[in-house]
């Protein structure tokens, strides 16, 4: 294991964010506190609760997710396309690393912003409504997992995509709207019972619904099915990833 | 002395079908300086790129010191730096963190006193906080130059090193590629300016259309270089050459209506005056006569031309 380049690119990758703070962290933080504003302090006041906890509070899990998803994607799409662009991804191609030891270090690098960000997102939610965590460790666990496989996603876009507007797109006109529609702002329990069932195939009702349940302890769908389909999907991206590296799809002629 | 880079039937057609590397032979043996020639899309970079792992192989192998570049990549890469034809940069990085990044990303250990001494030597220490973006030109070339030196490589390549270069720093070049090769690395640089391959080079190869079509030591070619040639036209064709000028190695030619005498044109005795005294005693009538020069640049443009 080549650890001084694993070490070299996370660093470097973390670096980045460091210096684009702003955009990085107070960008979605802020985003995410207008929701809290908007919909938990304003619209949440006069709604009823939602599985015995008030709307404001019952929004946090999903908001956390929305913003993680979007950002895992997005950090980590980036980080992999930006030097794929400039052209400096020849170094790290003809370096002494391993597929994986690549992965780890721009995968590891954006997960742990995410992490983070949903981190300071949730100390931010805090400020606004009051709320409790019921199974924190299982909130760390699947923040962690959740930041990781969605980063692997992001990657797998940042490598697939070339051009800027094909590294929009997912983000933007995939991930964003079923992340709305997967229960970030209510309960499917709400919908009319075809809604239910359509709901269902969208895979972010699985994880905000876990998600969910690591704070309040109550669910949409099975917890197990949720955590199972988050490793599924996980499994899948690395599979995706080795081919890409193994073919040297986009990455190599 | 057993070759430090042997490169065995190595072929490469890109995805668009366009052959780039047909059947190339070429071993570089430990501290030599070795100048790859060819014209814009002879193949040069592909080379290098297959050896530095960054193009797919097609056919034939590639060892690095011994090790298989697509099985055994951790040791061959390890030992190779590359400089890279393009001008690329972490725009927004500084040169510090950017060269502690190459020798991180190449499996090194951190060493800011080797750094230190590269970066002075490269004339950047004084740059070292500044960002790479508001570098000139030259300078971010010295940036690539010490990202490829950062993990102390046995090997460098250095594709087209002095292309839109200015002259101070491609005299500072020069000046590194000479310093580095008496450490005992070993440079293979890709050119398309001849004077280039003949200050620098021990050897060199000349490749075209894929193909590699000349290896020489450059002393070799160099006596090519200084090789006359004088032209002789007779009044009357020759239909043969008289039994007392057999000595002269003389070659006939335009349909016996001129002889041509190859000599050195650096020795003392050019044979020339000898030369002149045998024909007038063999009884022939010179026209005219001329001489000329084989340049290097005409071996090259004649060896390019061929087959075309
Ligand atoms: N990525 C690529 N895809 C298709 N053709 C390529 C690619 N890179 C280079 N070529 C072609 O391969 C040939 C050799 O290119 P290259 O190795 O860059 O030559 P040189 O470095 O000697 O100028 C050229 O004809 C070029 O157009
Ligand atoms: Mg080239």
């Amino acid at each position: 294991m080549n650890l001084y380049a694993v070490r070299a690119i996370y660093l470097f990758e973390l670096a980045r964010t460091w210096r684009t703070l702003l955009q990085s962290i107070a960008t979605p933080v802020i985003s995410t506190s207008l929701y809290f504003v908007v919909f938990g302090a304003a619209i949440g006041a006069s709604m009823n609760q939602v599985h015995g906890v008030s709307y404001g509070a019952f929004i946090v899990p999903g908001l956390i997710m929305l913003a993680l998803l979007t950002e895992s994607i997005s950090n980590a799409s980036f980080g992999i396309y930006m030097p794929r662009y400039a052209g400096t991804i020849y170094e790290v191609l003809s370096a002494p690393i391993s597929p994986l030891e690549i992965v780890i270090g721009y995968v590891g690098a954006a997960a742990t912003k995410s992490v983070i960000l949903g981190l300071v997102i949730l100390l931010t939610a805090g400020l606004f409504v009051d709320f409790e965590i019921a199974h924190p460790v299982w909130m760390l666990i699947y923040l962690v997992l959740t930041a990781f496989t969605f980063s692997l996603f992001g990657f797998i876009i940042g490598i697939w995509a070339d051009g800027w507007e094909k590294l929009q797109v997912v983000p933007a006109l995939i991930v964003t709207p079923l992340t709305f529609l997967g229960g970030s702002f209510y309960s499917i329990s709400m919908l009319p019972e075809v809604w239910q069932t359509i709901t269902l195939f969208n895979p972010v009702v699985y994880l905000i619904s876990a998600f969910r349940w690591t704070f309040y302890g109550v669910a949409d769908v099975n917890v197990w099915l949720s955590f199972g389909m988050t490793v599924v999907f996980l499994l899948a991206c690395l599979g995706v990833v080795s081919w890409m590296f193994k073919s040297g799809y986009r990455l190599k002629n | 002395m057993s070759a430090i880079i042997a490169i065995k039937a190595l072929s490469k057609t890109y995805a668009s079908g366009h052959p780039a590397l047909k059947q190339v032979d070429l071993e570089i043996q430990p501290g030599e300086i070795f100048a790859l020639l060819g014209p814009n899309g002879a193949g040069k970079t592909t080379l290098i790129s297959i050896v530095c792992g960054i193009v797919n192989p097609g056919g034939g192998q590639v060892l690095v010191a011994g090790h298989d570049i697509v099985r055994d990549y951790r040791a061959s890469r390890g030992q190779i730096g590359l400089v890279p034809q393009e001008l690329v940069n972490d725009v927004f990085e500084t040169v510090w963190a950017t060269v502690k990044f190459s020798r991180g990303l190449f499996g090194k250990a951190p060493n800011a006193a080797y750094l230190e001494q590269l970066l002075k030597e490269l004339s950047l220490w004084d740059k070292r906080d500044a960002k790479i973006i508001e570098l000139s030109g030259g300078m971010k070339r010295r940036v690539m130059i010490a990202k490829a030196l950062a993990h102390e490589p046995n090997i460098l390549f250095l594709d087209e090193p002095t292309a839109g270069v200015d002259v101070e720093l491609r005299r500072d070049m020069w000046a590194m590629v000479r310093r580095l090769r008496e450490r005992g690395v070993t440079i293979i640089l890709t050119t398309h300016y001849i004077e280039e391959a003949e200050e620098m080079a021990d050897r060199i190869g000349v490749i075209r259309k894929g193909e590699l079509i000349l290896v020489e030591d450059k002393d070799v070619l160099m006596r090519r270089l200084g090789r006359k040639e004088l032209i002789l036209h007779l009044k009357e064709p020759l239909t043969s050459l008289p039994a007392s000028l057999a000595d002269f190695k003389l070659e006939l030619i335009e349909s016996g209506h001129g002889l041509r005498y190859g000599f050195d044109s650096q020795h003392d005795d050019t044979g020339i005056p000898r030369l002149l005294a045998a024909i007038s005693a063999a009884g022939l009538e010179l026209r005219d006569l001329k001489s000329k020069e084989s340049s290097l640049e005409e071996i090259f443009v004649n060896l390019l031309k061929e087959g075309v």
